[in-house]
């Protein structure tokens, strides 16, 4: 911006030469020019290609003009200012690609028929067929996990918060963190080895609620806890002055209070584990026919379905086109729970302050 | 997603526990409904440890039984025939692939994600740093199995181009060489990777250069440093160990991904020497391609090669933990 200010002005003896604001863009379409230049007449085909030639030739384009008018160091600050566009725009091209994609391909089959049946009498490579069993089971086992997550994560936290000192409540927020990292895989393999292997259970949505709760309790315990800690002292020494108990303070008064953050951190951890596909694959796996018994049998899963839409098709288009309705199924549910919860969070921010 | 960016701090050091304190609680926690509400927290931050423990004693148990029949060497032998009686598997193609699909992730991933975190922090219209950071959070929502959809059917048809051009200009080297097969290698992965745990990386960085103190950086203006010399000598410095720290979540995130590879790649049980060629596999993937027919026996071989992921990802989310802890003034994101 600085360097920009002095546009169009003839040289000032108080400062050195700068280039016109707009050289920046000017570089960049010419080097997108000469980038699909090249790779036409070399006849490249690949996208990726040409734009990663244009990236290369921004930067060096850039560094070369800018040394030449502006000197060295200038040169340096326009090309280090080039490389971050560069690379947010070559991290934004394949995300967009991934919204853009799978809205594209998904609306192919997505409609009322595909959302309320189920893949009973649909052989993989056929079409027709739609998600109702795998929603109703990923209904089912995800709302199970909370249902055990959510309490056992919320008095983590509570305890780490409220009442935790000393070793056990570092030993306690450690582990927490490592938790949160533990791939879900493994929970999954844990599950199975405890559940499926030792004793001797089937499997069900319910073996898969387990796994689904384990990687959720620590989402939980961490969110929670960041929300109690904005509930002012005040609040509680108030309480406690007037003779209430400790635990009817925490359940009266810090509950209440954060009770806006606390929603928004248990829907983003919905969110999160809505997606896991891996302790859904070892401990669910899946069906073509609507089971809506967590507790016996296998279930199907939405993102389970996905990948197996994706796995047994030998390629067919039919199952990808549902995988791909699956999967914008999967994103519209998994964001409008992010939206939601953002939206809950700004709306019930805890009062901090007076 | 932002859960893991929070802090580590502990409780405040204000609340040491001192003889007085400890005797307030003590007489406190006297009443019947504190003792039991006392009781049930602790006891949810007690039962948490011992899901954690107890992941590592049966993962360890039932490996344990695997391993003890297994007549290759666990760590080097280049077979997984869980089949045969007695069975021969060992783990290191899986390691292998695992390491180098997630070096070429983090390769990627880091520079470019520190990039965008500048970008949102120091380069962006005001206006636009909001909406793009917000949009960010929203991606990392995204769930790894879309990405693997989107990887098998959109990225690896693009790939083509890319890989003739490495075979054709780098070949030589014999890391680029490719043979023409689809273009379901580790490098597809990697670069798979690197998208999905960009957007993780980019939120614990962007966080931690927006804690730089705003001093720093007008005294280096003021000195007529350059905006990159700012960052150079202000910002980088300052947010390095948050760098490290996010780098190593990402690579948690890496190491473990499942699905994304699992449809991505195309495995085979052996290691290749060109990243082009399709071939080898990760202990998430193997995992999950294998799962489906395998006997018993080749359950527990499963959960033997995943006792591996767990150890290898404890060790690197606790030094990131660390790594974080130790920095007491950062502070969390989207708090």
């Amino acid at each position: 911006m600085s360097t920009a200010a002095v546009t169009g002005k003839r040289r000032s003896t108080l400062r050195g030469a700068s280039l016109p604001k707009w050289s920046p863009w000017a570089i960049g379409v010419g080097s997108i020019a000469v980038g699909l230049g090249i790779s036409l007449a070399a006849g490249l085909d690949s996208s990726i290609q040409w734009a990663l030639m244009a990236a290369v030739l921004f930067v060096l384009g850039t560094y070369v003009i800018a040394a030449r008018v502006e000197g060295r160091r200038q040169a340096k600050d326009r090309v280090a200012t080039s490389l971050v566009w560069v690379c947010f725009l070559l991290a934004v091209i394949p995300l967009a690609s991934l919204v853009w994609e799978t809205l594209k391909r998904g609306v192919k089959v997505f409609d009322v028929y595909f959302l309320t049946h189920s893949m009973g009498v649909v052989a993989d490579t056929e079409t027709g067929g739609g998600i109702y069993h795998a929603i109703l089971g990923t209904l089912e086992q995800v709302g199970i996990a909370t249902v055990i997550a959510v309490p056992i994560g919320v008095m983590t936290a509570v305890y780490l918060v409220e009442y935790g000192r000393g070793k056990l409540a570092r030993a306690v927020t450690f582990f927490v963190d490592v938790m949160t990292g533990i791939p879900s895989i493994v929970a999954g393999l844990f599950v199975l080895s405890f559940w499926i292997l030792i004793l001797k259970m089937g499997y069900s949505g319910f073996a898969g609620s387990l796994a689904l709760a384990i990687l959720m309790m620590p989402v939980v315990v961490r969110s929670t806890e960041e929300m109690l800690k904005l509930v002012p002292n005040e609040l509680r020494e108030a309480s406690l002055a007037l003779g209430v108990p400790k635990w009817r303070t925490i359940l009266k008064v810090v509950l209440p209070t954060s009770i806006g953050g606390i929603t928004t951190g248990v829907m983003l951890a919905v969110a999160r584990i809505t997606g896991e596909t891996a302790p859904v694959l070892l401990l669910v796996w899946g069906t073509n026919f609507i089971n809506s018994d967590p507790f016996k049998d296998p279930q199907a899963s939405l993102p389970l379905y996905i990948y197996q839409q994706y796995a047994n098709s030998a390629g067919s288009g039919a199952a990808y086109d549902r995988a791909w309705a699956a999967a914008l199924a999967l994103i519209a549910f998994v964001m409008i729970l992010n939206l939601v919860a953002r939206g809950i969070a700004r709306w019930k921010a805890p009062k901090t302050g007076r | 997603m932002d859960i893991t960016i929070q802090n580590t701090d502990a409780p405040p050091p204000a609340h040491r526990p001192s003889a007085a304190e400890q005797k307030r609680a003590g007489r406190g926690a006297t009443r019947p409904g504190d003792r039991i509400f006392l009781g049930l927290s602790r006891g949810s931050g007690i039962f948490l440890l011992v899901i954690m423990a107890a992941i590592a004693v049966f993962l360890t148990y039932r490996a344990s039984l695997a391993i003890s029949k297994d007549h290759g060497n666990f760590l080097t032998t280049f077979e997984w025939n869980t089949n045969l009686t007695p069975p021969v598997f060992g783990i290191a193609v899986l390691a292998f692939g695992t390491v180098v699909s997630s070096i070429i992730a983090m390769a990627i991933a880091v520079p470019v994600a520190v990039g965008i975190a500048l970008f949102l922090t120091h380069y962006s219209p005001r206006r636009l740093a909001g909406p793009i950071a917000y949009v960010i959070d929203l991606l990392a929502a995204v769930p790894s199995i879309v990405y693997g959809l989107w990887g098998a059917l959109v990225l690896v048809p693009h790939m083509d181009g890319l890989f003739g051009w490495l075979n054709d200009y780098l070949g030589w080297t014999g890391i680029f060489s490719w043979q023409g097969g689809a273009p379901r290698s580790l490098l597809t992965v990697g670069i798979l990777l690197a998208i999905m745990i960009l957007p993780i990386i980019t939120n614990v960085s962007r966080e931690v250069f927006r804690q730089v103190p705003q001093m720093h950086e007008e005294a280096a203006l003021a000195l007529g440093a350059t905006r990159w010399e700012v960052i150079r000598m202000a910002v980088l410095p300052f947010g390095r160990s948050g760098v490290i720290s996010a780098s190593m979540l990402g690579l948690g995130r890496a190491l473990g991904e499942t699905m994304a590879v699992a449809t991505v790649l195309s495995p085979t049980f052996d290691i290749q020497t060109s990243l082009l060629d399709p071939g080898g596999g990760t202990f998430a993937q193997n995992i999950a391609s294998k799962f489906g027919e395998a006997t018993d026996q080749g359950r527990d071989a499963l959960i033997a090669s995943g006792l591996v992921l767990f150890v290898i990802t404890l060790l690197v989310n606790g030094a990131a933990r660390v790594i974080i802890a130790r920095r007491k003034e950062y502070s969390g994101a989207n708090a």
